[in-house]
Formats: C-alpha cells, structure tokens, sequence
C-alpha cells in the first residue's frame, strides 16, 4: 500500500509538472507580449526576464548542491524538501507537488497573490530586491506582513539553505475591488 | 549515471504500476457508485467561482463526482469574457480549470440554463448537493434619467463586447467623440479607460474581438474622465491598474490638484495597499507638471454623483452628465459621499456605468437577498435549504480578484465535504446525478456540450487567432458555436 501511495504521489508531480512546463511556455508568450509593451521601461524588462528565464541554472544532480527549505503549510505541518539553487519558491512547491490549496494560481506572471510567503526576519533580508509590481501584487495578499514576498519571485540560493518559509492563513478578508481580476 | 538510469527506470515502473492502481480504484469507485454510495455534487455555472469549487472537492474526497453546469456551450465565465484581452496572464488560471474539467471524476455540460432548462428542485433531486456559483449577471443601475440614450452603456455590456460575449455581439458601441466619462473607480472602469487608450498595435496581439478592434481603429476618444462619488482615500481600484493607466504610451494623466489637499498629510496612517495606491496617484500630479507630450489623458475626478444625463440638440444621443458636487461625512474606508447641492456638468459623447455588477436571483425555490443581491448564506451554506451550497459573487457579492473567489470557493467546498463527513448531507440515498438531467433534457430537447466538445471551440478559436497574430479569435454567436462542437 505504501508502495502504491509513494507512486501515486510520483504520478501527481508527473503531471503536474508536465502541464506546468506548458504552461510556462505560454507564460512566455504573454510575457513577450507585456514586455513589448513596455519596452521603454529597462527595470521592468528585468523583472519579468527574472521570473522566466534567468532563474532556470542548469544544476547537476547532485545532492550537496540541494538547498533545503521548511514550508510551515496552513494547518501547521513543516513540509520540508530539498530543491535545486535557481528554482523559484513556486517551481518548488509545483515540482514536489506540495500539497498548498490554490498556490501559484497565475503560474509565476505577478497577476495575483497566490504564492504569497511569509519568511523569518534575517532571510527576508537576504532576499533580493523587491519591484514595485511584486509589491503592487503583494497588496492583494491574504495577510500581508513585513517579511512576505511572493514565492515566484525569490531564487534559491545556497546561502538561503535550510531557510523556513510559512504559509500564510486564507481565511482573512483583502480589501475588497469590484472584481475585474 | 548509471544510478540516475535505474532510478528513472524505476520511477517509470512504479509510475505505471500506479497507473494501473488508479484505473483499478476508478473503475471499483464506479461500481461502487451504481450501488449508491458515491457522493455527487453539481455545480451551477462554470466560471472561476465553479471551478475552484470543483477543484476543491474532487480533491477532497476521492469517491466524488461533480457536474459543472454551464449556461454558454464555453467555460470559464469571466475569465473568459470578464478579464481584460490585455492581462493573459490572468487568463493562466484556465490551465488550472482545464485540468479540472479533464478529471475523471468530473463532466462538464455546457449549453445548459439551470432555472430554464432545468429547476434547481430537479438538480436537489438527482444530486446529493447543489453549488450555486453563478456570479452576478445584473447591473447596479444609476437610477438617473437618461439611461436609454444612445451612447450610454453598461461597463458589463461594454467588456463583453470587446470580449467577445454573444448576448453583447451587437453593441457596436459609436467611439466618434473626443471625450468618454466613466462613471465608477473600480478596476472594470480601468479596464474599459486602458482598452479604449491603448495602442492598437498592442491590442491587435491580444485575443480582443476582431469587431472591437475595428472599432477602436475608428475610435476618436481622445480623452478619460473617471468618475467617483467619494474622494482619493476611498477609490475602489488596485494599484496594479492605476500603474497600467500610467504606463500607456502617449497618454497623460490629467488630474485635479485641488482633489488632493490634505492628502499627503493623511498618508502616514494608512494600511499599506492604501498608502502606496494613493502615493502612485500623487506622484501623477508631479510628472504631469513637466508638460510631456501625449495626445491621449486620463484623470479621475471626485466626489461627483450623476444626476441625469443630457442629451445631444436632437434628444437621443448623450451629450454629457450632470454631477452632484459631494463632500465627505467621516473618514477613511467608511467615509460617505454627501451631496452639496451644488452641481456640475460634464460633457461627454460615450458615458459608461460601471457602477458594479450585481446577482439576480435564479429560481423561486431558491432563497434570495434583494437588498444585498446575493444568496443568504453562512461560510456557503444557503440559509433554510440542505443540501444547497453557493461560492463566489452569489454568496459574497460582486467584488475581489480571482484570489478572494478561489478562496471563498475552497471554503464552501471544505464545508459541504464537512456536511457530508459530520451528518446534515445523507450519503446513503442514491443519487443518479448527471444521467438523471441528461435524460430530463434530452426530453426537453436541449443538448449539452462536453468538455472534448468545447475543446474542438478552442481550437478553431485558436486557429483563426493564428491567422490573425492572436492567441485566439472568439467565435461570437451561440449557434455557430454548437455546430463547431457538434460536427
């Protein structure tokens, strides 16, 4: 039975991964299209180069270069993997199909708050800096704090190793729009 | 490397033998079913609200089966016609629905209209739980004369136009006026304000109807007033959509120095998504003093409630709007607009309401709110009805981005899965679910479409896009639709 539950398990990351690398490939599409768009502004070209290219590192597969990471979920429980420097905190949680309701709901192109994270006090400090369009995004998210960032957003690194990220509540009210998305 | 070979090896094995565990389970939880022990849930209406719904439950419980109802031969309700052609990334929460719609536990029946078609007392009947989730079709009307006039149209039929809403196919709306107010400041009166500024040339890659876009080359509108009925502090757009207004090429913001007086003081107390929206629109007023050159401007202007609407010499075209002058009782979120007595006139050629969207009821057995617009309820769970659920604006009211919907979607799945595991929902009954209404309509005449059927849609929608450069172009009518799916 166990056996068959750790295959089931395996199954749901095939998926998963497989219909989030062709989403990606779309994301990309969109993402030509905004930064045509928005061709005049240098630091908004970064930023949206960040989150689909420059992060992906080619990592050989060896263990001593995984980072570890603890994700505290809703309910408390301390998920912890180890995921390759490069990969964003979303391609994390997709890759290794942990089990966060709704997370990642745009895939990585900053149009919602889904993959919101909240870090302790001296990683946020290492994280990079933060765009106004994360922070514009950031203001929509369920209990907002000091230290949260956006899971698609932050790269692994190795000086993040055996970080501890948490799961923010959803049951929170945000402050209410009329709902054009 | 020969390690990592055998490990793939046997990740590929136990990827099959799984395979072969889940058809297995499948097949036994249809056995089962027949037996009349498998809970099934339908879903009224098929946009985010439905899906995130039925995303929740069949992940919930592993023997559920449920049904999403659609009233359109499409899915995806707003997303698809609600989300503006310029934010796709938005649109990515489809490759989430779509995977829904693609389990085996779940069918979509499309081109169904629950309250016509069928009773929701017909759906109680074959299922063990109802979700009502389907927004909010009606208009807040601004209750001043002059509606009717030519020129004058609904943000609602407005959007579905340029996104390619059938009912809306014959708008047609006449751009051939310099200046258009909207009136409302939440992000569908932004959305309509940066569709009708933006470049053609951008536009023309996105999936906005080809009519629109013809529409739009012919557009004169050369200038945007949006109007609010309370100040800065209170504007019930995000950020995210005022930068977007910002950042249009060739377009200036054009705003009223005096409607900020004292803002800048009362900035420090502010939450933070407060303070940064109202710090984005101050630094508006001090770009826009260097005089750059643009031949399109946007502005809001504040504290301003419609009175009437005046027609053109001939009576039949809008002409402008009448504005009551307001002021502000109270402060911060709570503050309210009171009027002056004093007023203004506005002149416009095009004026659009966006005033917000509001649910209208769907059945008489079904309990309904007319003074908040929604369906009663508590956490989802209708008021005095078992077995009745509701997610999204029916339960909540026409606001939030798709996050608040997902949310509140994945909070009424959680509590009818407790229903069903605590008592108040009876599994033992057996439920014929979908085979019950397939027959109920096919005695009607009506034929519902699949989710395999809306796929072939997508993908002549996807083919004529690529004849054009877009991602897609929307096929516009119902009928033309069916026989797409059906052939």
């Amino acid at each position: 039975m166990s056996v068959c539950m750790g295959a089931r398990r395996l199954v749901g990351l095939s998926l998963s991964r497989s219909s989030w690398i062709l989403s990606r490939g779309a994301n990309t599409s969109a993402k030509t299209l905004s930064s045509l768009r928005r061709i005049s502004d240098p630091k908004k070209d970064r930023i949206q180069k960040r989150d689909i290219t420059s992060c992906n590192v080619v990592q050989p597969l060896r263990s001593e270069n995984k980072v570890t990471v603890n994700f505290i979920n809703r309910d408390g429980e301390t998920i912890t993997v180890k995921a390759s420097p490069g990969d964003t905190l979303l391609d994390v949680v997709v890759q290794q199909d942990l089990d966060i309701d709704g997370y990642g709901a745009c895939e990585g192109t900053l149009a919602c708050s889904t993959c919101h994270l909240i870090f302790e006090e001296e990683t946020y400090k290492q994280l990079g800096p933060i765009s106004d369009e994360e922070m514009d995004m950031l203001d929509l998210a369920y209990g907002l704090t000091d230290t949260s960032r956006l899971g698609c957003q932050i790269c692994l690194t190795k000086s993040l190793d055996g970080m501890t990220v948490r799961v923010p509540e959803s049951s929170a009210d945000i402050r209410q729009s009329d709902g054009s998305a | 490397m020969r390690n990592i070979k055998t490990a793939f090896l046997s990740i590929h094995r136990l990827l099959q033998a799984s395979r072969r565990h889940r058809a297995r389970s499948l097949s036994a939880c249809r056995l089962f079913s027949s037996y009349g022990s498998s809970p099934k849930v339908c879903i009224v209406g098929g946009g985010p609200a439905g899906f995130y719904t039925a995303q929740h439950l069949l992940k919930a419980r592993g023997d559920m089966f449920v049904d999403i109802y659609e009233r359109l031969p499409v899915p995806f309700g707003l997303v698809r016609f609600g989300v503006a052609p310029d934010h796709p990334e938005v649109k990515n929460v489809i490759n989430t629905f779509t995977q829904t719609a693609q389990h085996e536990r779940c069918s979509f029946l499309g081109n169904v209209s629950i309250g016509t078609d069928v009773s929701v007392e017909e759906l109680k009947k074959a299922y063990h739980a109802v979700v009502l989730s389907y927004g909010a079709e009606g208009n807040r009307s601004m209750g001043v004369s002059g509606e009717n006039l030519a020129g004058v149209f609904s943000a609602r039929d407005f959007v579905g136009w340029y996104n390619g809403l059938p009912i809306n196919k014959e708008l047609l709306p006449d751009l051939n006026c310099e200046t258009a107010v909207v009136l409302g400041q939440g992000n569908v009166a932004l959305d309509v304000a940066r569709i009708l500024l933006s470049p053609l040339d951008f536009l023309k890659r996105t999936d906005i109807t080809q009519q629109a876009l013809e529409s739009l080359k012919a557009s004169k509108v050369r200038r945007i007033l949006i109007v609010g009925r309370r100040g800065p502090l209170q504007i019930a757009c995000t950020i995210k959509e005022v930068r977007e207004m910002i950042n249009l090429p060739e377009t200036k913001a054009d705003m009223l120095p005096g409607d900020f007086e004292g803002i800048a003081e009362a900035l420090k107390d502010l939450p933070r998504p407060r303070k940064r929206l109202t710090e984005l629109m101050l630094k508006t007023l001090k770009v826009d003093e260097g005089g750059q050159k643009a031949s399109n401007l946007w502005g809001f202007r504040f504290l301003r409630s419609p009175v009437k609407l005046l027609p053109d010499a001939d009576g039949k075209r809008v002409a402008g709007i009448r504005l009551a002058v307001n002021k502000l009782e109270g402060s911060g979120e709570e503050a309210r607009a009171v009027p002056t007595g004093q007023t203004q006139d506005l002149e416009c050629g095009l004026l659009i309401s966006s005033i917000g969207y509001k649910s209208l009821p769907i059945d008489p057995s079904v309990p309904f709110d007319p003074h908040t617009s929604v369906v009663p309820n508590d956490m989802g769970r209708v008021s005095q009805t078992a077995g009745l659920y509701c997610s999204g604006w029916v339960k909540r009211g026409p606001t939030g981005v798709i996050a608040t919907t997902m949310n509140d979607s994945f909070e009424t799945a959680r509590i009818l899965v407790k229903d069903m595991e605590s008592g108040p929902l009876d599994l033992s009954v057996n439920k014929a679910g979908s085979q019950e209404i397939t027959m109920l309509l096919q005695t009607r005449g009506v034929k519902p479409v699949s989710f395999s059927e809306w796929e072939k849609i997508n993908s002549e929608e996807v083919r004529r896009g690529e004849a054009l450069g877009k991602p897609r172009e929307k096929v516009l009518d119902v009928e033309e639709m069916l026989k797409i799916a059906w052939t």
